[in-house]
């Protein structure tokens, strides 16, 4: 049996040695370095001279930005994933309800929405975590900061607002992001709604010492961790990605400038509240989503509306709404989807009146 | 031994599940493998981040999916 575990662990090329691990990396590093750099002039020459469309028709432009958007998006995607999970390889939700633990409401919801980007989550582990902060004693709002930072702030979003809109934009989605987090927590906390979590969260004893993810991971861990997620991500979203910068390249080359301006530009007071409504059902298709939303945007939809819609998308989706329901009675979902609501529309006014 | 595989049906929990039987038949031990997909039983657990792995009652992983030959060194050390 020895000899079998020993093998198997030799198989692996992350487990063999330290310094195949640093190899790797550098290699894998120099490599994305090398193919972000070439990317725009390959991307202009496959098009142009292999494939043979014309320069500066609008075909020929539609494809080039097709082929290069989709590269520039998921050799972002795939570097920021992972360099994101091996940071966050050393923080556990474990830790962060210990960070938690004690804090008064405002500070309290400040560090839970900060601790709720930093933290690894899944969503999918939402109930079970709200279960273990209030069963622990960490207060409700606080726990709701958490809860609405972690998957709003969240690595995909980051990347395609950085490489669809530039810097700017992407500051100001973590910027906003954060504070809807920390007032909609905070709101939710003043309210004294702890009447409307279901009961069995109270009941609920927490035996046994908890087991802190973080804890005994080398550097080979935390680098196959981090390998392994970008390749579960990607391999989620690329379908939905190639669909969406398919069609936001069609856009861009057929639909007349400025035809958004009339409909859903900055004057128009009813945008935001429409792209908030319809980016509720379209959960985890931000990456097919957003880069035809760039694409309506560049024919005149006001910013603040793109990101009143993208955090609609991320942060109040249905899946995540049902899961909930699991530990908070219908009212208090209520309250949730209301105060979150209203935050993200205020931020979407906001942007359309001041950019 | 007895093994439990804690988490609601998520991607991560049905791979830590097919990972933890392989490692027991690569093993050849006898084990028992059960899911868990109560929230109020996992969180009774002090789990706070699916999937997780329970042996003879002890969380001995939470919130990763290790590879299987870490899971086989997992169930060698939880059963001494």
């Amino acid at each position: 049996m020895k000899t079998t575990l020993s093998t198997d662990l030799h198989a692996d090329p992350v487990a063999r040695s330290p310094w195949h691990v640093w190899g790797w990396l550098a290699a894998a590093a120099t490599a994305w370095l090398f193919a972000y750099q070439v990317n725009g002039p390959l991307s202009r020459w496959v098009v142009n001279d292999v494939a043979g469309f014309t320069p500066e028709s609008r075909l020929g432009d539609a494809v080039e930005f097709f082929v290069f958007d989709t590269t520039k998006i998921l050799l972002l995607l795939a570097g920021i994933i992972f360099a994101v999970t091996v940071l966050r390889s050393f923080m556990s939700v474990e830790r962060t309800r210990a960070l938690l633990g004690g804090r008064r409401e405002g500070v309290g919801n400040v560090a839970a929405a900060g601790l709720g980007v930093v933290t690894p989550f899944c969503s999918c582990s939402a109930v079970p975590a709200f279960i273990g902060f209030v069963a622990a004693g960490v207060p409700l709002g606080i726990t709701m900061s958490f809860l609405i930072a972690s998957p709003m702030v969240n690595e995909v979003a980051i990347v395609l607002l950085y490489g669809l809109f530039g810097w700017k934009v992407a500051a100001l989605y973590v910027t906003a992001g954060l504070v809807v987090a920390v007032v909609a927590g905070w709101v939710i906390g003043r309210l004294r709604l702890e009447r409307w979590i279901e009961s069995f969260v109270f009941e609920t004893t927490l035996r046994g010492q908890p087991v802190d993810a973080s804890r005994g991971l080398g550097w080979s861990d935390r680098l196959a961790i981090a390998r392994e997620e970008v390749r579960t991500i990607i391999s989620k979203i690329w379908p939905y990605l190639l669909a969406g910068i398919g069609i936001g390249a069609a856009i861009h080359g057929w639909v007349p400038e400025g035809f958004f301006v009339r409909y859903a530009g900055p004057d128009n007071s009813l945008a935001v509240p429409v792209a908030v409504t319809l980016g509720i059902p379209l959960y985890s298709n931000a990456a097919g989503i957003l880069p035809l939303v760039e694409a309506l945007h560049a024919k005149g939809l006001a910013i603040g509306t793109v990101l009143a819609f993208m955090m609609s998308v991320v942060a109040l989706s249905v899946p995540e709404l049902v899961l909930l329901r699991r530990v908070l009675k219908p009212r208090l979902l209520a309250v949730f989807v209301g105060v979150v609501g209203v935050g993200i529309l205020a931020v979407g006014f906001l942007f359309n009146l001041v950019l | 031994m007895k093994i439990k595989v804690l988490g609601a049906g998520c991607a991560n929990c049905q791979a830590l599940e097919k990972r933890t039987a392989d490692a027991v038949t690569l093993l050849g031990i006898q084990a028992e493998i059960e899911k868990v997909t109560d929230y109020g039983d996992i969180a009774s657990y002090g789990v706070m981040s699916t999937p997780a792995l329970v042996v003879d009652e002890k969380v001995v992983v939470a919130g990763r999916v290790p590879k299987v030959t870490e899971l086989q060194s997992l169930l060698i050390g939880a059963r001494i």
